[in-house]
């Protein structure tokens, strides 16, 4: 008869539904794995990034400047090179101590924009020490860097700004103690 | 089967059984139907008090008449009742009553397994309800009854809620295999599925939705119960299993399930409105296709109540835009109703009151979810007042609303008397203005960060707060005045005609029939010619 077969039917699908409920679990599972959605920490956490594609080009502007009376010169060897992004280079920068004193002073750098600065490496840089010059001495000390290939595509150039402090003063003990 | 729809003429039985045997034992649809909606008025009152104290306890901010506790316990039975005791127990009854009227069958395809899907929901609430009376107290998790707040931090009466919320939807499905099997094998000869009355293409469409959606319910409150007495992990983190799993399998269901709290609402007013109209419904069946997008539509949009557990964007574009496209259908049906009405003649009688205040009212309570289906916005509005202004604003002058029409409009059919006119115009007045009193504030609170589910709030919404209690107080006297109304339409009534309403004639089998509709109707199918010429 046609409603038995209706019965039969519909009740099919409720048991089909009950276990697709159930089904849904491994289904979420294997969907987020394959998608890599939800940050279920499973894989692996690194992942390698094919270069031939991801690398690209980028300008990079290097800004000196000093703070408020700082006599010393501060330069880069160029203002602006193009990299590519993934590799590792090197640019100069060139302190002379213009006074007639032995000083010691520090750069602090920042990266602009702001967005960039976490994709900007420095992996050698004179701004983690202090640097004394005799007077009129001079000195130049290369600043190695990689621009990270996961640099947001939006970003075409990045400026690399060093600010020189003097900070003689501060540090006078630990000159004293060398 | 046969012989369960067969037994009305072998046994000659005319009238009903006397006494509560009649009731307990009952395999006709109309007193199936009659229970359902009088289980359904209950329940609104008692889920109706919960509401009456949460409004009391939000009356002035600080903590006024209830602890947090038991103000956390009010919030979650209020849901649960309103949703699966209220409106969804009283849309089975109107499917009990006028499907079988409206395609011209003499009962419900499967009468015995009707009155178990009856019986077993007074079980249900029994269970639920008992629960205030037990140690650790009611549920106090929300009606989404999120893991881990459901499981790990639950009280022990969580079991208790599992097992109702497991014979609720087993009298859902019952019901749900029920209304299909009579629609696809008893319908009048010559009546094809397009020619169907829209209360019954919206409750077929309706009826699939639950099968499908309520064993996935099942099954999330049965993982529930194993995570919790089992040792499973399901929803566990520690144990290798996901919280936000809950949520997605949750919604899963939950987001059809909104959609069958509404769709049999829009069967209602669409019969409503065409017969004030007097005017055929307009475009009738892109009606038809457009009920069934939305259902169609409802499985592909969950996540969009789980924008910020940090979906990727792609997710979130996605959910978005499906969300949206379902403004279309919805939008189709609103202008088909307004068609409707373009150019008839018009009365306002009390069910026509009710039915254009749903269009309108359930339209702002769409556009708000316009509002809150954008992505980017809903990080501000996500558990605020805004959302318990969106879903009041389709639950209560939307399904609600449309329940209180469909009840006058059928009312004089159903007990062969009238209801007091001027009562219902008075019932119809109050709960309107009580209504948006009640949740339009609500929108305004939301919007400035009021978060739901709390029991105390800041000193800024004070002033909101306060109009919207006095609101829900009337809105909660306007129902009780309904109540009386009914009461009094059943007692003291004047006769009703056959047809009921001017406009009536030639709308349906249901108005063919005496009033009250005789115990057993149809016996033999009526011919869908009779009601072309009828006139």
């Amino acid at each position: 008869m046609e409603a038995r077969k209706s019965v039969l039917k519909l009740t099919l699908i409720t048991f089909g539904m009950f276990g697709f409920g159930f089904a849904l679990v491994p289904i979420y599972d294997i969907f987020c794995d394959i998608t890599g959605l939800n940050g279920k920490v499973t894989g692996p956490t690194i992942t390698s990034y094919d270069e031939e594609l991801l690398t690209r080009e980028v300008k990079i502007t290097f800004v000196t400047s000093n703070n408020k009376r700082m006599p010393w010169s501060f330069k880069s060897s160029s203002p602006q090179m193009r990299v590519e992004t993934g590799q590792d280079y090197l640019m100069d920068f060139t302190f002379t101590n213009t006074t007639n004193k032995p000083m010691i002073a520090q750069a602090v750098p920042s990266v602009s924009p702001g967005r960039g600065a976490k994709y900007f490496h420095k992996t050698e840089c004179f701004c983690f020490e202090q640097q004394f010059l005799e007077a009129g001495e001079s000195i130049t000390i290369p600043v190695k860097f990689i621009i990270d290939p996961e640099l947001p595509n939006d970003i075409s150039s990045l400026a690399l700004g060093y600010t020189l402090f003097d900070v003689t003063e501060e540090f006078a003990n630990l000159q004293a103690n060398k | 089967m046969s012989a369960v729809i067969d037994s009305h003429h072998d046994d000659h039985h005319h009238g009903p059984a006397k006494g509560i045997s009649r009731w307990l034992y009952t395999t006709n649809h109309k007193d199936i139907g009659s229970m359902y909606l009088w289980f359904s008025l209950i329940m609104l009152f008692i889920g109706g008090a919960m509401a009456m104290v949460i409004r009391a306890e939000l009356f002035e901010p600080g903590s006024q008449i209830v602890s947090p506790e038991f103000y956390n316990q009010m919030v979650t039975n209020h849901g649960l009742i309103m949703v699966f005791g209220v409106i969804m127990p009283a849309f089975v009854g109107f499917a009990n009553w006028m499907i079988p009227m409206q395609i011209g069958a003499p009962d419900m395809a499967l009468p015995r397994l009707n009155n178990l899907s009856f019986w077993i929901l007074p079980v249900a609430f029994g269970i639920l309800l008992s629960t205030f009376f037990m140690e650790g107290g009611a549920p106090n998790f929300g009606w989404t009854f999120y893991a881990p707040l459901s499981t790990e931090y639950a009280p022990p009466t969580v079991t208790f809620f599992i097992f109702s919320v497991h014979i609720m939807g087993a009298s859902s499905i019952m019901g749900s295999i029920n209304v299909i099997t009579t629609i696809l094998n008893m319908r009048a000869p010559g009546m094809t599925l397009m020619k169907m009355p829209l209360f019954v293409w919206s409750w077929f469409i309706t009826a699939y939705l639950l099968i499908a959606v309520m064993p996935v319910l099942a099954g999330a409150v049965t993982m529930m119960l194993m995570d919790i007495h089992a040792g499973t992990s399901f929803f566990k983190a520690g144990g290798g299993g996901d919280p936000v799993l809950f949520q997605h399998i949750f919604w899963f269901f939950g987001h059809p399930e909104v959609y069958i709290m509404i769709l049999p609402a829009f069967g209602i007013v669409s019969h409503i409105i065409e017969t004030f109209s007097r005017k055929p419904i307009f475009g009738y069946s892109s009606m038809v296709y457009a009920i069934a997008s939305i259902a169609l539509l409802s499985f592909v949009v969950w996540a969009h109540h789980m924008f910020t557990v940090g979906m990727p964007i792609a997710g979130e574009l996605f959910f978005m835009y499906s969300t949206m496209l379902i403004a279309i259908p919805t939008g189709v049906k609103v202008f088909n109703w307004l068609s409707t009405m373009f150019k008839g003649s018009l009365t306002f009688e009390t069910p026509m009151l009710f039915a254009i205040a749903f269009v309108a009212l359930f339209t702002i309570g769409g556009l708000s979810g316009i509002m809150l289906a954008i992505a980017p916005a809903d990080f501000q509005y996500h558990d605020t007042y805004f959302v318990v202004a969106h879903f009041h604003y389709v639950l209560v002058p939307g399904a609600l609303f449309s329940l209180l029409a469909g009840a006058y409009y059928w009312i004089p059919k159903w007990t062969g008397k009238m209801y007091d006119e001027t009562l219902g115009k008075v019932h119809f007045w109050m709960s309107f203005l009580s209504v948006n009193l009640t949740f339009f504030p609500m929108h305004f609170v939301g919007l400035a960060g009021m978060p739901r589910r709390i029991p105390d709030y800041a000193m800024q919404f004070a002033d909101w707060n306060m109009m919207v209690s006095v609101g829900a107080f009337l809105f909660g006297i306007s129902q009780l005045l309904f109540l009386f109304i009914v009461l009094k339409c059943i007692y003291n009534g004047k006769e009703a005609t056959n047809e009921v309403w001017e406009g009536a004639k030639n709308k349906g089998f249901e108005w063919t029939v005496d009033s009250p509709a005789p115990y057993h109707t149809f016996s033999s199918p009526p011919s869908l010619e009779s009601l072309k010429t009828s006139s």
